[in-house]
């Protein structure tokens, strides 16, 4: 019985999203501060270096960070304010359990912690180990990644463990993958501006990755041209030196038709393809089709756009390939990087100084997060658990027999289609808000109230968290300390700032304590997270994403060290592939050849418009924060959909006016922003927002076949101009979901 | 004092790339964070046209060598520092009149009714003073707003750095400086051009009619 225990109004008034306008301190000079805290914003994966100014045990502000090198004191407004998370009114500070007709109600954390474990063990016994799933998140530690893979496979015994990485940064793992051997970014930032042609493939860097803003416009004062694909003219476009407005989906046709224009101009490095590549014929096949004129139909482009991509990228003696989740949010998301990488391979123009290329994590630690073993085909260290050599170490590491680590459990989507059939009935989820961020929001709803039992564990009462039977208060990321992974691969160190406020507790020890009960207390022994750092040192080492030498004194020391580091004296690796030594077994980079595929859900007659979300600057991911914090929910306050004047006045729409975006799964109503900075078969709703301002109400929970992504980035839909919305959830204030 | 003359002795100056900008408003969300106005941004940003262009411009106080808002000021409450810092209203003099606010060829100073008073940039003379960079150009993530010498502007930017403005017939001297292409030595600001200025070029439609 996961439903909310009272009306959604009540819980909203009970626990936010409140928004937080002001330091604890007030606006006042009169304040000085205790001390400056060297640390990082927890809001994208570039995680910038700031300075946290805290007063008795109490965040009071910000100062930049000029020194740590990445973003030398930049910020975006989300960095700005995130202070303004801090004591703030709608802060978890104790256990709760769910009382019907009550709400939520406070609890001993030894009753919260019993009764979890309890539900735990009752459903393993009644339907089996795996019947219980957990969710991590890509907002966690590399610590709390690292524990909470441990925590499923030691503690819960369950193979049903993934993260929301699954919607971030899976298809560009999986194609980097397969064609190098390991998955990150291939360089630092600072080759970005050496590159003469950059290639930035469906990335809002603008609004997304703020601070990688100043890396392209540095490159373009160099003299580097710079193509952007997007279906928006987002702020980094409209300075592009070549803007391709491509359709949602469309993106093979671009990077396969410059690959085709490349390759008849003579712009193919031979001689590192033979020296350092495997299957290239088969992409120069592939490829063969793909005229300028052919490539131009699939991307819905003018075929000149694509020939004068190619006239960039080509001949260029230097280049970078960003690349975003754009092209990964699709039914072919590892197809789509595939073909942007095949690029970079073609013209050997990786591993050395301006030449490379970088996926654009989106979450904090987008990078870590995913190395860890936190995902349900992996083990630390970027380990494969079907790999038999690699559960042996890994036992050895936690001491455990190896047959009792479980295989392969299922993905995030498939978690819920599970809870759908009955085969899951209890779920614990950290840093994961699945009601906001999840494909097809009434069907997870209906997966959350069929389960058995549902535990978050929670700084802010989530949309999702009010499902659940008990809520743990867990900790915000300056309230722990911890290490992550930035954008680059370069590994961080997060300070604590103040601790967890009232009854809170810092997540690792609810994990642990929780392993405890479940009768696994000797494998979960941490003192602190640095002995979880110290444990995932030896976990990872020998692996892909190799941390062994990486020490937390080092990383305060160097401002960070880049994995692979497999020993202390090891200087940390900046940069990939250099010597064009790839990770394969043979060191060779392996071309994959790509042929387009419709989306899952085209257009047709009665759903004609291409939705396609993605992100503001001002919030992060399911908002669960940024829509608590003042400011930033005034910069952006409600979801808008961003419709071409020449379909707007096709439907009737002006600007301001109420829409309804209705797909087969759902709808949103929210007002219209009638610009020419979209393509006119295209509507954008950014997906920050719960309930009916939900742009994941509409989409489509179809994932890729290899990374498991789900394809947000196209879903069929219709448009339509309605009244003002005057329902209970519209009377919300704008941050719980209303409108304005 | 000139413009230009170096604060605290190292030869900062301010200086703005609209074709930079990327509209994330870092720095107004910055400018209010600091110690003296607190809660207030005394910068804004510009949406030039959004139904047409994602353009934006961030406007900070241009401190004008002679500036028009402290000439026009009955109450004598608009000072300038010996380094050419304009600075805020002085709050026994100002009188809340906005004549400051009307004659700014540039829109900088507010008007803040809940208090009575004109507001406005001081290139965050707090920070300044004490050698730290002013907040929206510390924190500014595409480099729009940069606080740094002359002559790593020149050394790492392929525009040229400029001060001086045409309004009709009035010459402008600021101490902030623009970057615009080497061509450019006095940008002309002429009422003529508000309305006429071409937009099919952001139009995506129009884009895709390429061929």
């Amino acid at each position: 019985m996961a439903k909310p225990p009272i009306a959604i109004p009540e819980l909203v008034a009970e626990f936010g999203p409140k928004l937080n306008r002001t330091p604890v301190t007030g606006w006042t000079t009169d304040v000085q501060a205790d001390k400056l805290v060297k640390t990082h914003c927890c809001f994208c994966g570039q995680q910038c270096g700031i300075q946290l100014k805290v007063k008795d045990n109490r965040v009071i502000g910000f100062e930049p960070w000029e020194d740590f090198p990445f973003n030398q004191g930049r910020l975006c407004p989300k960095g700005v304010k995130r202070y303004m998370q801090d004591e703030h009114p709608d802060r978890l500070k104790a256990p709760m359990m769910r009382r019907e007709g009550a709400g939520f109600v406070p609890v001993s954390w030894g009753e919260a912690l019993d009764k979890v474990a309890d539900e735990i063990r009752c459903i393993q016994q009644t339907y089996g180990n795996d019947a219980f799933a957990l969710l991590g998140g890509a907002s966690l530690t590399n610590e709390k990644a690292y524990l909470m893979g441990k925590f499923a496979r030691v503690a819960v015994k369950t193979a049903n463990i993934d993260y929301n990485g699954r919607l971030c940064m899976v298809s560009a793992a999986a194609a980097s993958k397969k064609i190098f051997g390991i998955d990150r970014a291939a360089n630092p930032w600072s080759d970005i501006p050496l590159a003469k042609a950059i290639l930035v493939a469906g990335s809002n860097v603008a609004e997304c990755a703020p601070i990688t803003t100043h890396y392209l416009w540095q490159a373009r004062e160099n003299g580097a041209k710079l193509i952007v694909t997007d279906p928006r003219m987002t702020p980094i476009a409209r300075n592009a030196d070549l803007y391709i407005p491509v359709r949602p989906g469309g993106d093979i046709g671009v990077f396969n038709g410059m690959l085709h224009v490349m390759i008849e101009r003579g712009w193919i490095n031979r001689d590192f393809i033979a020296q350092h590549t495997t299957g290239w014929e088969q992409v120069e096949e592939t490829v063969r089709k793909y005229t300028p004129e052919y490539a131009a139909k699939i991307a819905g482009v003018p075929a000149s756009m694509i020939v004068k991509a190619a006239e960039i990228w080509g001949p260029a003696p230097t280049s970078f390939l960003l690349h975003a989740r754009g092209i990964e949010h699709h039914t072919k998301g590892v197809q789509n990087c595939m073909a942007a990488i095949n690029l970079v391979v073609a013209t050997g123009r990786i591993g050395r100084e301006g030449c490379g290329y970088g996926m654009i994590t989106g979450q904090g630690n987008g990078q870590g997060g995913r190395e860890q073993g936190q995902k349900c085909d992996q083990l630390p260290g970027g380990r494969d658990i079907e790999n038999p050599e690699h559960r042996k170490y890994i036992a050895s590491v936690w001491g455990v027999p190896e047959e009792s680590i479980p295989h392969k459990g299922l993905s995030m989507i498939p978690i819920f289609e599970a809870i759908h059939a009955g085969k899951i009935k209890g779920l614990m989820a950290i840093s994961s808000n699945p009601m906001v961020s999840l494909p097809n929001s009434a069907y997870i709803r209906e997966a959350l109230e069929k389960l058995e039992f549902f535990c978050q564990i929670d700084f802010f009462l989530s949309e999702t968290a009010r499902y659940a039977d008990v809520v743990l208060a867990g900790s915000l990321m300056e309230e722990d300390e911890g290490t992550t992974t930035n954008v680059e691969g370069r590994v961080i160190h997060h300070q604590k700032a103040v601790d967890p406020p009232g009854d809170a507790r810092v997540d690792w020890r609810i994990i642990c304590d929780l392993a405890g009960r479940l009768g696994a207390g000797d494998k979960f022994g941490f003192a602190s997270p640095r002995e979880m750092f110290e444990e995932l040192r030896v976990a990872s080492k020998g692996g892909v994403s190799d941390y062994y030498g990486i020490t937390w004194d080092r990383i305060d020391r160097e401002m960070g060290v880049f994995w692979p580091c497999p020993s202390p004296e090891h200087p940390g690796t900046p940069r990939l592939y250099e010597g064009a030594r790839f990770n394969h077994p043979d060191g060779k980079a392996h071309f994959q050849p790509v042929e387009w595929k419709p989306a899952a859900e085209e257009t047709d007659s009665e759903y004609p418009i291409v939705l396609t979300t993605g992100r503001v600057v001002s919030h992060y991911l399911s908002g669960t924060q940024t829509r608590r914090i003042g400011a930033l929910v005034d910069q952006y306050p409600q979801p808008l959909c961003e419709i071409h004047p020449l379909l707007a006045t096709k439907l009737g729409i002006a600007d301001g006016d109420f829409v309804r975006v209705e797909s087969r799964r759902g709808s949103v109503t929210v007002r219209a922003s009638v610009v020419k900075t979209i393509r006119p078969d295209t509507v954008f709703v950014p997906y920050h927002w719960p309930l009916d301002r939900a742009a994941n109400n509409m989409t489509v929970r179809a994932i890729d076949p290899i990374s498991n992504i789900p394809e947000y980035k196209i879903c069929a839909v219709r448009v339509s101009k309605v009244p003002e919305p005057h329902d209970a959830i519209a009377e919300l204030e704008v941050q719980a979901g209303g409108v304005r | 004092m000139t413009n230009g003359t170096p604060l605290n002795g190292l030869g900062m100056e301010f200086f703005i790339d609209h074709s930079r900008c990327i509209g994330c408003r870092a720095c107004m969300q910055a400018c209010e964070e600091c110690d003296t106005h607190r809660g207030v941004s005394m910068i804004h940003l510009e949406e030039i046209m959004r139904a047409d262009s994602v353009q934006t411009a961030p406007q900070v106080c241009m401190h004008c060598e002679d500036p028009i808002c402290a000439q026009v000021c009955p109450a004598d409450a608009i000072k300038k520092t010996a380094d050419g810092v304009v600075q805020s209203s002085l709050k026994p003099r100002c009188i809340g009149c906005s004549n400051c606010v009307l004659a700014c060829p540039f829109g900088v100073p507010k008007y803040k009714a809940e208090i009575n008073q004109m507001m406005k940039c001081d290139m965050c003379y707090d920070r300044t003073s004490i050698g730290k960079r002013p907040m929206c150009a510390t924190v500014c993530p595409s480099g729009a707003l940069t606080f740094t010498t002359r002559e790593n502007i020149e050394r790492t930017r392929q525009g040229v750095a400029i001060r001086e403005w045409q309004f009709g017939d009035e010459v402008v001297r600021t101490k902030v400086n623009v970057l615009v292409p080497r061509s450019v030595h006095r940008i002309d600001v002429t009422v003529e051009q508000i309305g006429r200025t071409k937009t099919d070029e952001y139009d995506v439609a129009t884009l895709l009619a390429g061929d």
